[in-house]
């Protein structure tokens, strides 16, 4: 063992003796997920500025004109990453606020599935259509 | 218990050491927390706002996914987004997500250290509500104005 058993006062770990005891860690990838949280919001900033104001200065606009937006290679791109950043970001934040509300720990982790679920099929979808409409 | 007419009565029943009962007091609780202040307010507004914003995402990929799939069904979406119903919940949306966005903004000039100081806090916070009426208002002119 590397353990030093010796008087030395200075602590090894930064985990607190009881939490070493129990072994169990924190069973989380929390920093990656703040991380993650962080970085799409930043990059979500301009891609939901320029999509909220393509839309506003294009209210009613009729299918082959959408089509046509849609299908620009410029607007499909940005959409694509618009469409993975969202439902990145949706799911990381709905997970936090599941995690704070519910409980019992059953019902927590399947509505953080759920929610993963869901945003994954949402996503898929949306980039089906953007692909569809601009391949 | 009846239903609490009086914070004072935020007890709970504990017993003596001799085993007679006794209405201890409780800690100040939500029963008396001041919940409008800007702090807590604009926190779980931040929460909110994303989550109203994540049934807006929804509705995003409604519209992609008819634009895809032809004429009739990209009727529906645009009929439903121009209608009393829509229009009200696009501009809730759009004051959500600009409530959201400035927030967010907040959030991340705090997890870089800055802005944490209670002056600051509350004129960020005054900004973020000022900021939201403004982009909000400017959104709804230029959506009135190319209609």
């Amino acid at each position: 063992m590397s353990h030093s058993t010796g008087e030395s006062p200075r602590q090894a770990q930064l985990r607190t003796p009881l939490g070493r005891v129990r072994g169990a860690g924190s069973a989380k990838s929390g920093v990656a997920h703040w991380w993650g949280q962080r970085v799409t919001s930043i990059a979500l900033l301009p891609l939901t500025i320029w999509f909220i104001a393509s839309l506003a200065t294009s209210a009613g606009m009729p299918h082959h004109v959408a089509q046509a937006w849609i299908g620009h290679p410029l607007n499909a791109v940005l959409l694509l990453a618009l469409i993975g950043l969202t439902f990145h970001h949706i799911a990381a934040g709905l997970q936090v606020v599941i995690e704070d509300y519910v409980k019992p720990e059953g019902r927590k982790m399947a509505a953080v599935l759920a929610v993963k679920f869901a945003c994954t099929l949402l996503a898929l979808a949306a980039a089906l259509a953007v692909l569809r409409i601009a391949v | 218990m009846s239903i609490m007419q009086d914070s004072r009565e935020a007890t709970m029943v504990g017993r003596r050491s001799d085993g007679t009962p006794v209405r201890r007091p409780l800690s100040p609780h939500l029963q008396v927390y001041d919940m409008l202040q800007m702090t807590s307010a604009l926190s779980i507004s931040h929460r909110i706002t994303g989550v109203i914003w994540s049934v807006g995402a929804a509705v995003m990929v409604w519209w992609l996914v008819a634009a895809a799939s032809g004429p009739e069904a990209f009727a529906t979406v645009q009929w439903f987004l121009g209608s009393f119903i829509g229009i009200l919940f696009l501009m809730g949306l759009t004051g959500a997500a600009w409530f959201h966005t400035l927030a967010g903004v907040r959030h991340l000039l705090w997890d870089a250290g800055w802005g944490y100081d209670i002056p600051t806090v509350y004129k960020t916070g005054r900004a973020v509500l000022v900021g939201t009426g403004v982009l909000t208002a400017a959104t709804w002119l230029a959506l009135l104005m190319s209609w």
